[in-house]
């Protein structure tokens, strides 16, 4: 079986300023909606607060959990339906200091003046300081930059520098679109979202590496053919592994998302997203930088 | 040659697949024989909280608060010796980190140097001034000193809260230090969260003092008049009410200590009579016996006032001089309360208060269903990935999915070898696996295909399928690898479990996907003279 047929011939090449017009009207509205939400949307591992995940026998009103809540003077909460057909919510609270004992449990005992004691179960509790949140939103900043430089920094160490800069700034092209979506469809950027980011950039590399690989093999057995042409035969002779892997990996990414239960949907819903961007960019975004790095001395 | 090589790699590929089932039994057959316990590895995967259900803490010492307290007792201290030195101090008292004296005569403020200075070699004058012939003396403590309060704070409060967690019972919590002022507990499988964070961050600070003994004591309590100097206001403790309303009940005490819980040598719950509710009974050691004695026996008729954290528990009245060393702590709590009160009297207060900094708590309901969910996800996508790979490849992706299946296999039998946890994350991480560790047989197949294109032979395209794809396998497993490295410095509990399942399916993957496929050709070439390739 072939999805891709022998001698395909796509011209990459000539859709690059497509694709680069695609790619900056998604990052431009991607940073619109961040600019609109004021920032990006962050869990309460990288702000602080307390969040409890409850469920409920029977579905259960929005609006009578925010009463209980309302009743108890315990803060500006927002309450979550987690789709579970209205059963089960995840109800957040900022925390402003570092005395925390019995947030969750002034919580816990408000919902069970309102609806009695056993009528709902409490499924998790997490609770993070400020000074935890802001450790952990600076390491995950700092992991995600130091992930893409060295990335770069590889490939530029086992191919050529040009390469390196093309794959960074695929990268952080990627980086910027996935942040940019979650924001527009609301996933909160947690720590298991982070995790799935640097995974990305991590798989996201892969095809670079394997497109680069193919244009240095290319190059050396061709010396006359144009670069232009080079990297798109290139790229065309490793459409079908690129199709492939991005294909099986998404077949198990969408078991994830939709099998996996709700804890990890975001988690999976980052993957996703990653995974199809970071192969669109290793065609259109990093190989067309090497083409233009290839060009750039030349008009000197 | 060839056969001597292809010989050897199979018997590494057989053994470490024994290897890996053996590690896997634990973990697959809850009933294992005697000499499997006897010779045999036993340890299961080891399950994360958020999967098995549980409790993570991240409790943060306030080591500024032991360095206040470390202060003030210098203080008394510099006040006895400077007392029985005839050197006359006109003020002492700590200002934030420091304590502040004032002197007026200039022979007093050099004998008063003097004596900090031989006698307290923990505190160093670091700046004087003179005001008005007053002369004002700051002294704080060394750095060395300081460093080693806080040290001795945070490893007091780790012995304290190992203590009580060992006395609350709980099967294999982990309790250590992380950096300068914060522990980490793990408690897998508690059932009342709540009730062991409460036990675990009391401060537990015991101490008797006497009721004030004032006539007018309820306008005080009530604000109407000033609080008398050498006394103060304290709440009763929570649960007693005052006529039915929802006050607690005060008390004004006079605020020396006369005793504290340290000459507590055990506490116990008695159990509820017809006439009260369950109290704890202490047991003093010989020197809290005959303090307790000495006190008693001055106070009898007058109030003393039992005191935790600075809430009153009782105020009994002294009816007679109680030696023996037996006191008892009554209040408005039921046995379950009682028991954690004696748990923290036995294991003593905590040198500082702490705070909550981080709380990861998963009901073990919700744990069971991400366990499901997850394996839900793995055999669906599992699945699909093995489809797709025989449909695609057929020949080859019987190879591919032979590849994937010891690929699991070894990446389960290494999660249990080395002990790591499998977490939700983690479990996301073997799912994710799946899917990408065919990139190396994918990439090895559609370079075999390419060299047939060119008109290759069978052995020839398979050859430079292989020898050609390696590269590209090896750099992009390397690259995943390091993502996955700094994932795993980057992040705590779940996130690593991620990290570790991702690094370790890599690994494995190059191994499955490169030498066992090859072995397999390899066999067939040499001993089946296989022709085609079927791919």
């Amino acid at each position: 079986m072939e999805l891709i047929k022998p001698g395909t011939n796509i011209d990459f090449i000539r859709l690059r300023f497509v694709a680069l017009g695609v790619s900056w009207a998604i990052i431009a509205i991607g940073i619109f909606s961040l600019i609109y939400h004021g920032g990006p949307n962050y869990g309460i591992d990288f702000t602080g607060g307390v969040m409890v995940h409850v469920r409920f026998p029977q579905a259960v009103q929005v609006n009578d959990i925010r009463d209980a809540l309302n009743s108890a003077k315990l803060g500006e909460s927002t309450i979550q339906d987690f789709g579970a057909g209205g059963t089960e919510f995840l109800i957040r609270l900022p925390v402003e200091s570092s005395e925390t004992q019995g947030i969750s449990d002034a919580m816990t005992q408000a919902l069970a003046q309102k609806f009695g004691k056993d009528a709902f179960q409490v499924l998790r509790v997490e609770l993070v300081g400020p000074r935890v949140g802001q450790d952990l939103r600076q390491r995950a900043v700092l992991a995600v930059m130091f992930a893409t430089v060295l990335m770069g920094a590889y490939i530029w160490l086992r191919f050529e520098l040009r390469f390196g800069i093309g794959a960074a700034i695929a990268l952080v092209h990627d980086v910027f679109i996935v942040v940019g979506i979650l924001s527009l469809t609301g996933y909160e950027i947690d720590l298991t979202v982070v995790a799935a980011l640097l995974t990305v950039v991590g798989f996201s590399v892969h095809d670079t590496v394997i497109v680069c690989d193919r244009i240095r093999e290319n190059m050396r057995k061709s010396r006359r053919e144009s670069m232009g042409s080079l990297i798109n035969r290139s790229i065309n002779e490793t459409l079908s592994r690129t199709v492939l892997t991005t294909g099986t990996a998404i077949l198990v990414i969408l078991a994830l998302y939709f099998l996996g239960g709700n804890v990890i949907r975001g988690f999976a819903f980052t993957l996703l997203i990653g995974f199809i961007v970071g192969t669109y960019s290793s065609i259109f975004i990093a190989s067309p930088i090497v083409l233009w790095m290839e060009r750039a001395p030349a008009r000197r | 040659m060839k056969n001597s090589s292809l010989l050897y790699r199979v018997l590494l590929i057989l053994g470490l697949t024994l290897v890996a089932i053996v590690y896997l039994m634990p973990t697959l057959v809850t009933n294992l024989p005697q000499f499997w316990k006897d010779y045999l590895p036993t340890q299961r995967v080891h399950l994360g909280l958020d999967l098995q259900g549980g409790t993570h803490l991240v409790l943060s010492v306030d080591v500024d608060k032991a360095l206040e307290n470390t202060l003030d007792h210098d203080i008394e201290d510099l006040k006895k010796e400077a007392a029985d030195a005839k050197v006359a101090i006109d003020g002492i008292e700590r200002k934030g980190n420091r304590i502040v004296a004032r002197i007026g005569s200039g022979d007093a403020r050099t004998q008063f140097t003097d004596l900090v200075k031989e006698r307290f070699p923990n505190l160093t004058v670091e700046d004087s001034s003179t005001e008005g012939g007053v002369a004002t003396l700051q002294i704080a403590m060394t750095k060395r000193e300081e460093q080693r309060v806080r040290d001795l704070a945070l490893d007091q409060s780790l012995e304290t809260i190992r203590n009580r967690i060992d006395q609350f019972g709980v099967t294999e919590p982990i309790i250590q230090r992380e950096g300068t002022q914060d522990i980490l507990i793990q408690l897998p499988g508690i059932q009342d969260p709540q009730r062991a964070k409460d036990l675990i961050g009391r401060t537990a600070v015991l101490e008797f003092k006497m009721l004030a003994d004032v006539p007018d004591a309820d306008d005080i309590i009530a604000g109407k008049k000033p609080v008398p100097p050498g006394t103060e206001v304290l709440k009763g403790a929570e649960g007693e009410r005052v006529g039915g309303r929802a006050q607690r009940q005060q008390y004004l005490v006079q605020s020396k200590t006369q005793m504290t819980g340290d000459v507590v040598a055990d506490a116990l719950v008695r159990p509820a009579t017809q006439m009260e509710g369950p109290y704890v009974a202490l047991e003093l050691n010989a020197r809290g016996a005959k303090q307790f004695d000495t006190l008693t026996g001055a106070n009898v008729g007058k109030r003393l006032a039992i005191i935790l954290d600075n809430n009153v528990y009782s105020a009994p009245v002294i009816r007679e001089r109680i030696g023996g060393g037996h006191a008892s702590i009554t209040g408005n709590f039921d046995i379950k309360e009682a028991r954690d009160l004696a748990i923290v009297l036995r294991a003593g207060a905590l040198p500082a208060p702490v705070h909550v900094a981080e709380e990861r708590t998963v009901g073990p309901s919700l744990g069971q269903d991400s366990i499901r969910q997850g394996i839900m996800s793995f055999v669906v996508g599992g699945s699909l990935v093995f489809i797709f790979m025989l449909v695609y490849y057929k020949f080859a992706g019987v190879l591919a999915d032979l590849a994937l299946t010891l690929n699991i296999l070894f990446l389960v039998a290494a999660l249990s070898a080395f002990q790591a946890t499998l977490t939700l994350p983690g479990l996301a991480g073997v799912v994710l696996t799946i899917g990408m560790a065919v990139d190396a047989n994918v990439l090895i197949n559609e370079r075999i295909r390419e060299e047939l294109r060119l008109g290759k032979s069978a052995r020839a395209a398979i050859a430079a399928g292989y020898e050609r794809a390696l590269p590209a396998i090896l750099d992009t497993n390397t690259n995943s690898f390091l993502a996955g490295l700094i994932l795993f410095q980057f992040g705590s509990g779940p996130v690593r479990g991620f990290a570790i399942t991702l690094c370790i399916g890599l690994v494995s993957s190059v191994f499955t996907a490169v030498v066992v496929t090859r072995v397999v050709y390899d066999y067939l070439l040499t001993y089946r003279r296989l022709q085609t390739v079927s791919v």
